[in-house]
């Protein structure tokens, strides 16, 4: 199941943990990413912090933490290939996996039919 | 905010999908649905147009002869113009008193008249600066009803030579007039992407960009793109890596400065600022513009300030123009730095986002051009 944010993030639950990446849309927009500053594991992080830096060919964007929890790991493919932000957003183009205290805060967030509204 | 101008190809960039933004008073493409990053490989694998028909086109037609003209042309800048034959073009630099750089442009001896190409946000001044200056020598004609495209790429003498034959034979720096369906073309061998190619002065700009992106492996280009190939080639963009507080010695352009104007030479001095340029040239600039070769990934882009130790220090200059290089595939920029600190291979580090990451002082161009000499 996947939830989706104003900010163009998805959510994916995958056992306890909750996947997080940029929708295509949101890819689209940035332009070929050429650079990706992950966070370090194990961090805490609260909603809204400065997670992850995307710089594309265009400008430098900042990916903010969806929900409250701690970052337990990150897509270090994405060092070496940036790039699979824009060739695979949903996929192997994810940025980190968090673990939450409580799930049941996802389902504030958008469905896949609530989101293609809001991006047309 | 004033309306913004369109060139004779709004249209057609809207049609190829071209995303509009603006740019020095222009709605222009700042890329089409393939993207900066494959616009720019395109570019370098075969062959770019580009729209540049919001830079400035002006005729200089000479009141009193040829020679004139050229004298008080040469009077504006630290260039020579005598001696440049016709047919050919050759790259100028307009200095303020204190030796700073007004525009750079390119300017080619027609025979009789000279051609001359400036940056889209510079020409209103550039104008008024020639007309002020040359009043007595030329009627400053400022060209309307055609449109300026850039080709370039090392498949643009053959798509260009498709339409007209004798583009192939042209060298770097050529310039030739050529009767077409389109109307009299205007062609110079040059351009700013470090690759070969040409930019044509075209009454039917749009009649000539269908013929052009008509031809196999021709693609239309956005300014992202041409601004990653530019920084690639090392080239300077006004306004960013040269302004009116910057002097061509400091800006590295001292190239373009010809013997005959230097100290000892045929027509020494005798353009704005040249107190300052030749002093510079003789003992060497306090700060000068250099390559920067981020060790990361992480780009650096324009205004990051540069240190000359890894913690605390005052910064000792900043980056100008960074970025991504798709060609060579690693961040590269180019900034202002004090002498002591030029040497190529000199460590430096570039604050990003509160961090200082190490940055090499590198040659330039990052990838080797590729004109036709």
């Amino acid at each position: 199941m996947m939830k989706y944010t104003e900010d163009h993030e998805w959510l994916r639950v995958e056992g306890d943990l909750v996947v997080v990446g940029i929708t295509e849309h949101a890819a689209t927009q940035l332009g070929d990413v050429v650079f990706v500053e992950l966070p370090e594991r194990e961090t805490m992080v609260a909603t809204g912090d400065e997670v992850v830096v995307i710089e594309s060919v265009k400008a430098a964007s900042d990916i903010l933490a969806p929900v409250d929890g701690e970052i337990v790991e990150v897509n270090d493919a994405l060092s070496d290939k940036p790039g699979l932000v824009n060739d695979d957003p949903t996929g192997a183009g994810w940025f980190f996996k968090m673990q939450l205290d409580d799930m049941s805060v996802l389902d504030a967030f958008m469905s896949e039919d609530e989101y293609n509204d809001l991006v047309g | 905010m004033a309306e913004l101008k369109r060139t004779g190809l709004y249209d057609l960039h809207v049609e190829l999908g071209g995303k509009m933004v603006p740019f020095a008073g222009y709605e222009m493409p700042v890329q089409y649905p393939m993207g900066v990053m494959k616009e720019h490989l395109h570019c370098r694998a075969q062959a770019g147009l580009f729209d540049v028909g919001h830079m400035g086109q002006v005729i200089l037609r000479p009141k009193a002869g040829m020679a004139a003209l050229v004298a008080g042309f040469e009077a504006m800048m630290p260039v020579a113009v005598e001696g440049l034959a016709e047919g050919r073009q050759r790259y100028g630099l307009f200095t303020n008193a204190s030796g700073g750089i007004i525009d750079d442009l390119m300017f080619a001896n027609r025979g009789d008249h000279l051609f001359v190409v400036v940056n889209a946000g510079c020409k209103d001044g550039d104008i008024a600066h020639m007309r002020a200056k040359l009043a007595a020598v030329a009627e400053v004609i400022e060209v309307t009803g055609r449109g300026l495209l850039a080709l370039q790429g090392p498949g643009a003498e053959a798509a260009l030579a498709a339409l007209v034959p004798g583009a192939a034979a042209m060298r770097f720096m050529d310039v030739i007039s050529a009767d077409t369906g389109f109307g009299e073309l205007w062609i110079s061998r040059s351009g700013y992407t470090g690759e070969d190619g040409f930019e044509i002065s075209v009454p039917d700009v749009e009649g000539l960009a269908r013929a052009l992106l008509a031809l196999e492996g021709v693609a239309p280009i956005g300014l992202g793109a041409r601004d990653s190939l530019r920084l690639e080639a090392g080239l300077c963009l006004y306004g960013h890596d040269m302004d009116e507080a910057a002097t061509p010695v400091e800006a590295n352009l001292a190239w373009g400065i010809q013997k005959a104007r230097r100290k000892g030479g045929a027509r020494e001095g005798g353009f704005p600022g040249a107190d300052v340029i030749l002093a510079q040239l003789a003992s060497g600039p306090a700060r000068l513009r250099v390559g920067l070769r981020p060790e990361g990934r992480a780009p650096m882009r324009e205004g990051i300030e540069l240190f000359d130790q890894a913690e605390g220090g005052a910064p000792v200059g900043r980056v100008t123009s960074g970025g991504f290089g798709p060609s060579v595939e690693v961040p590269i920029a180019m900034g202002y730095v004090p002498a002591a600190c030029a040497a190529e291979g000199t460590q430096l580090w570039g604050e990003v986002r509160g961090k200082r990451l190490p940055v090499t002082v590198a040659p330039m161009p990052f990838r080797p051009s590729t004109y036709k000499r």
